[in-house]
């Protein structure tokens, strides 16, 4: 069973059955659940792919990324201006958001990420700014007012096949020799380069892809608000996907996973409270952070967990006492 | 170049507010190596106390000014035994995002008992505007640059002077050896959200009376800028944070001089990463070198 998984054309096949379960699940969901509880589950949607994006900058690489929402901006204005201006179909505008949004975060990389730390955070929360005041300035963008006029093109099917798609993609990626030369990086930098992994490549490989994830985010959300403006990228909008990363446990998928629904989803279950909303939401922020500083999933192995579940009685029985 | 001179007393104004709050980052950074997003709320609360204070009639500018200052202390000390203290020994980014918690704690706070709306300040006292040479300054400028420098030097004063500002700088170079010499870094912590507080606060009051507005969100931008101030001096360094809130507060102005207004906030971040990456450690900051 190990050694047929490890054949890629396993994997490939088993990857596609996946892949279109999930479009043919997420369509009849989508024809069963009605419409407001399916915006949410999008809006779930778009968050995981560019949290997982983020999670791979900040939870496996180790570099604290806090502007993230620059790269959804460009994303979506990127494939906006592709369909709009254009007329280039939906799903090539999304391709176009997250390739120019990569483009831009390998240009950025390459300065900042010679800066660590606390230094290399707040370059990208700098870079951030820089981005929503340029895009207000702009006239293709149609600067403070908005652009107008997207066509509502992402379904609920769309944004979930992708969502797995880049769930696949982490995962594939993390086992890969790059992802294992980019946890090394995140462990100590000093260290790995020192047996032979080129530090800045990975780096920025890493970051690459996290702002591709983040255009492609930023491209489903234009064509699902059909209204962009700079605001809707500010600082609080970075803050909102770095917490879903730092939530759900940094590195860890099934975390981010679990911080992209949680975090999604609780304003709108708050939305009883009103006007506490906000309120509340803040201090279950702190609440969690104070109850569980690495996440809610931090430092949980899944697969440990769920081998342990399923062991547990046999090992009672055996008497091992410990 | 009259001109410039003129642009360069509105800077200095602006700068100071900036410097201001960046002292608090630059002091919580130095002693526990966080980052406390939740100043610019802090900066917003001590104007919101300003405001009220100013309000009731009975107080003068230096009142409210006191007030809002012994408030927003409190405040500070009371999110960091709540807030941050269960998390000292954690990671970083719990810190964070626990501090990211307080900020929009406290913004819709405000939100909820202040309202939304942008609030006029009341008039404190009248302005006057004074003729030196060929430029002119008003009486707020020069009641922000004066008190502003007047909380500076005592700063400055009680770290480098005062028992308890010795016990400050002994934890920010190491915290353990100072608990061994007898510090009581708990205390030290306190003091220095206390004092890193209420000078948010003080920098809310002048601002408010500044720009004649008060609302809830405007601590975000204003805390934004003031960290990038306090990187820009060297975070960790407290000359290094004055000097960095100037030159963030002088290159708006200087910009807005040259007919870019609307890039206006652009500005402190360009020069943020530009310092950074010729000189990562800030212009006053100490070069760290990473052992192995």
């Amino acid at each position: 069973m190990k050694k047929l998984l490890s054949n890629w054309i396993t994997q490939a096949l088993l990857f596609l059955i996946v892949l279109g379960l999930t479009a043919y699940v997420s369509q009849v969901i989508n024809d069963v659940l009605p419409p407001y509880v399916l915006t949410i589950g999008l809006f779930i949607g778009i968050n995981l792919i560019m949290a997982l994006g983020l999670n791979l900058i900040t939870g496996v690489t180790g570099q604290l990324s806090i502007g993230h929402a620059a790269f959804m901006s460009i994303g979506a204005y990127a494939s906006a201006i592709a369909t709009v201006n254009y007329h280039i179909p939906f799903l090539l505008g999304v391709l176009i958001g997250g390739l120019v949004a990569g483009f831009v975060g390998i240009i950025i990389g390459f300065p900042t990420l010679r800066l660590t730390g606390d230094y290399l955070a707040i370059a990208t929360l700098g870079f951030a700014e820089i981005v929503r005041v340029v895009f207000t300035n702009l006239k293709i963008t149609n600067g403070a007012i908005g652009f107008l006029g997207i066509e509502g093109s992402t379904t609920f099917p769309i944004v979930m096949t992708i969502a797995v798609l880049t769930v696949c993609a982490m995962v594939w990626l993390e086992n890969s020799r790059n992802g294992r030369a980019m946890l090394a990086i995140r462990e100590d930098e000093v260290a790995s380069s020192a047996v032979g992994i080129n530090t800045t490549l990975y780096k920025i490989q890493a970051f690459a892809i996290g702002s591709v994830c983040a255009g492609v985010g930023g491209a489903l959300f234009a064509h699902t608000t059909t209204f962009i403006q700079p605001t809707d990228f500010g600082f609080l909008k970075s803050v909102d996907i770095l917490s879903i990363v730092v939530l759900g446990g940094l590195g860890s998928i099934p975390g981010t996973i679990i911080g992209a629904i949680v975090l999604t989803a609780a304003p709108e279950v708050l939305r009883p409270l009103a006007n506490y909303r906000m309120m509340v939401y803040g201090i279950l922020l702190i609440v969690i952070m104070i109850f569980r500083p690495y996440g809610l999933m931090g430092g949980v192995n899944l697969r440990q967990a769920v081998r342990r579940a399923l062991m547990w009685p046999r090992k009672k029985q055996a008497g091992r006492g410990e | 170049m009259n001109n410039l001179m003129q642009q360069l007393i509105n800077g200095l104004a602006l700068g100071s507010i900036y410097a201001l709050i960046a002292l608090g980052y630059t002091m919580v950074y130095g002693i526990i190596g966080m980052i406390n997003f939740a100043y610019g709320e802090i900066y917003m609360f001590g104007a919101y106390s300003g405001l009220v204070l100013a309000l009731s009639n009975y107080v003068n500018v230096y009142v409210a000014l006191l007030g809002a200052t012994l408030i927003t202390m409190v405040l500070g000390v009371v999110i960091e035994r709540i807030a941050y203290k269960p998390l000292r020994r954690s990671s970083r980014l719990s810190a964070l995002i626990s501090a990211i918690g307080v900020s929009i704690f406290l913004s819709s706070l405000m939100v909820r008992l202040k309202g939304p709306n942008t609030r006029g300040f009341p008039k404190l006292f009248e302005n006057k505007i004074f003729q030196i040479g060929s430029f002119q300054i008003t009486i707020y400028q020069i009641v922000i640059i004066g008190v502003a420098g007047l909380l500076m030097l005592g700063l400055h004063l009680f770290i480098n002077y005062s028992k308890t500002g010795r016990a400050m700088r002994a934890c920010s170079q190491d915290q353990d050896a100072a608990k061994l010499m007898g510090v009581n870094v708990d205390r030290v912590v306190s003091i220095t959200f206390a004092i890193g507080s209420g000078l948010a606060g003080a920098a809310g009051v002048l601002a408010g009376i500044y720009f004649n507005a008060v609302q809830p969100y405007m601590g975000l931008m204003a805390g934004l800028k003031a960290f990038a101030a306090a990187v820009l001096g060297g975070i960790g360094s407290v000359p290094g944070a004055m000097i960095g809130g100037l030159m963030i507060g002088m290159a708006e102005i200087l910009g807005v001089t040259v007919n870019l207004s609307q890039y206006k906030d652009a500005f402190a971040f360009t020069i943020l990463i530009l310092v950074l990456l010729f000189k990562p450690s800030g212009i006053m900051g100490r070069k760290v070198n990473k052992k192995v």
